[in-house]
């Protein structure tokens, strides 16, 4: 069986965000990028394929331009890649049908994504997908091996940091683990620009990208901060604690 | 309207953040019905003003997390136009897998809610607000701290129900106990270190400070991967933990932005650093420009003294 691993295209964490006209500006994002827990699965499905699990097939969601993730992932090891492609806006619902299907096309019994999206960093997608294909999820990893059938995982669970056991189909979401991110080589980026993307669409996959039950009725940027009070050495130390208690309120 | 909350509970009691829940949820009006995982923190939540019904879910999955586990045998009880929860880790995958199980919307780490559900959140890290209007019925995860708590005083009836889920997930073995610290995403001070603290030992000057305060110490992502004894829990920023206490010292953090993402939020900002240039000034509402040597001795002293009388 297959590992999908899902791969979500955001604005860079370095690029500016511009609003204009009450909704955020895409075309002046200069840098798009995998979002940054994905790279972790991604990093780890991998490992898992090179421990003799299976193929890693990487699968993104969004616009012609999110092409760009898929072939980065080939470069450093993936081995099918799968771009569903929609311009829509869609909602959580949506979203998780689409990317079901496909897990369930690709034939993978272990799902691997980030544990939020850097975009809106909502963290619905892992749990939401385990949920409606029925799989188990394990949250928050760091890091997950295989032993027959049963995985084990690293995660940050009640209690502290945890070892915890489960059988497959599974789906993890990963948090940025001590996994080094391996970069792609010459020869990798070359294979990867040759390999081919099975592009789908929402209608291909039986999901109606129209009726999405979440609508943007606005973007604007976040209120301005008042400049704040600037204070030099420490002798200012005292008049700053009197501060925080007669000005600000908070101790 | 009828809405159900998922209460939230830390270290085996109830999360203050449950009493906000129902703040939000009453502001909408309509029943409430607050459903407690594993029981836990059942009896306080009857004496939350506005709650209609507890419904105290037990068994032994709840020994341990298993989010399938736990979504499965919660989902059955959930009913109403709007499901809450808080939007802490756990908070928002139980709320993901019962929304999908319901087949409902679900949109995380709201800041604001209005009827016909009208809700803010931010997106791109804290880079831009978004407004969005979800339709009924659909799930919604709240963000600690943005709404008023529902006061005391309340006397719901509480039902008890067992359930009987298997587990999937088996926990096999601790690796490290989660400290006995406050942890960052609960608490309403927070002080943190950066690599300008210089070595790891030097936290012991946070904590200090922190044991005065009752306040979490967290770190920046230059600690952490840095210095082995700061342990990833304790990291704010966009691929740390996102906060927003009434008060966020940041000591000896330059303020890049994928930090400010986590903590920029915070209702009051102080930031100590040595450099007057450091873009953590652009966001502190008080900035001292001094080494941490210098100043922490010194806000450790009056704090006590404050605090003290
Ligand atoms: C994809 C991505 C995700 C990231 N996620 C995060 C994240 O979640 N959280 C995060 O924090 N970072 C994150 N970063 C890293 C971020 O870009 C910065 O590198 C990091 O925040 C810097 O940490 P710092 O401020 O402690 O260190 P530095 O930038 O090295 O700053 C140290 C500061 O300490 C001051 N200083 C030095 N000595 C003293 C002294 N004696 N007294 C007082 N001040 C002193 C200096 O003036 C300086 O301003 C991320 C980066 C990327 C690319
Ligand atoms: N459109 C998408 N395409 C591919 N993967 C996605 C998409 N949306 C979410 N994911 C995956 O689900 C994770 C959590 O996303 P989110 O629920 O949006 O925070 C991301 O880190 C991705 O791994």
């Amino acid at each position: 069986m297959g590992i999908a691993v899902l791969l979500k295209q955001v604005p860079d964490t370095t690029a500016k965000i511009g609003i204009s006209g009450g909704r955020v500006d895409e075309s002046s994002i200069t840098k798009w990028s995998i979002s940054p827990y994905d790279e972790y699965a991604l990093e780890n499905a991998i490992k898992l394929k090179e421990s003799g699990y299976g193929d890693v097939v990487a699968i993104t969601c969004g616009p012609a331009r999110a092409a760009k993730c898929l072939t980065e992932a080939a470069a450093v090891g993936a081995d099918r890649l799968i771009h569903i492609l929609t311009e829509s806006s869609l909602d959580s619902i949506q979203v998780q049908s689409l990317l079901s299907a496909a897990v369930k096309e690709a034939e993978c019994d272990v799902v691997m994504c980030g544990k939020q999206a850097a975009d809106t960093n909502s963290g619905s997608t892992g749990p939401g997908l385990a949920s409606s294909l029925g799989f188990s999820c394990v949250g928050g990893v760091t890091g997950v091996s295989m032993d027959g059938g049963v995985a084990s995982a690293t995660r940050l669970g009640l209690s502290g940091l945890e070892e915890v056991e489960v059988g497959v189909p599974c789906v993890f979401t990963f948090d940025k683990g001590d996994s080094e991110l391996r970069r792609p080589n010459v020869r990798g980026i070359m294979m990867a620009k040759k390999k081919p993307i099975d592009a789908l669409t929402p209608e291909d996959l039986g999901v109606d990208e129209s009726n999405s039950r979440v609508s943007i009725t606005s973007h604007s940027s976040p209120p301005e901060k008042q400049p704040g009070q600037k204070f030099v050495g420490s002798e200012s130390v005292p008049e700053v604690v009197n501060k925080l208690r007669e000005e600000a309120n908070v101790i | 309207m009828r809405t159900t909350v998922i209460s939230e509970s830390s270290n085996g009691a109830l999360h203050p953040v449950t009493a906000q829940l129902v703040g939000a949820a009453s502001s909408l009006g309509g029943p409430i019905t607050v459903i407690c995982p594993g029981g836990v923190g059942s009896s306080d939540v009857s004496h939350i003003s506005g709650v209609t019904k507890v419904i105290s879910v037990e068994g032994a999955c709840f020994e341990t997390y298993d989010c399938l586990a736990w979504s499965t045998s919660l989902s059955p009880l959930v009913e109403g136009d709007l499901i809450l929860s808080s939007s802490s880790a756990i908070g928002r995958e139980l709320i993901s897998s019962i929304a999908a199980a319901k087949g409902i919307p679900v949109v995380q780490d709201v800041i604001s809610l209005k009827d016909g559900f009208s809700v803010t959140r931010t997106i791109y890290s804290g880079k831009a607000i978004e407004e969005v209007v979800i339709s009924s019925p659909c799930a919604i995860s709240l963000r600690a701290n943005s709404f008023e708590s529902a006061e005391e005083g309340g006397n719901a009836e509480t039902t008890t129900i067992d359930v009987n889920q298997e587990v999937s997930v088996a926990v096999k073995q601790a690796l490290a106990r989660a400290s006995e610290r406050l942890d960052v995403s609960e608490a309403e001070i927070i002080i943190s270190g950066g690599r300008g603290m210089g070595s790891p030992a030097n936290f012991s000057h946070l904590y200090e400070v922190a044991d005065v305060l009752g306040a979490a110490v967290g770190a920046s992502r230059a600690a952490v991967d840095t210095w082995d004894e700061i342990p990833h829990s304790m990291q704010v920023g966009q691929t740390g933990k996102t906060v927003t206490p009434n008060l966020y010292i940041a000591v000896g953090i330059s303020g890049a932005i994928q930090h400010l993402a986590g903590m920029r939020s915070s209702k009051f900002i102080l930031a100590i650093n040595k450099d007057p240039e450091a873009p953590i000034f652009g966001v502190a509402d008080y900035g001292i420009v001094s080494t941490w040597e210098d100043a922490l001795p010194v806000l450790k002293d009056h704090l006590a003294e404050l605090l003290s009388n």
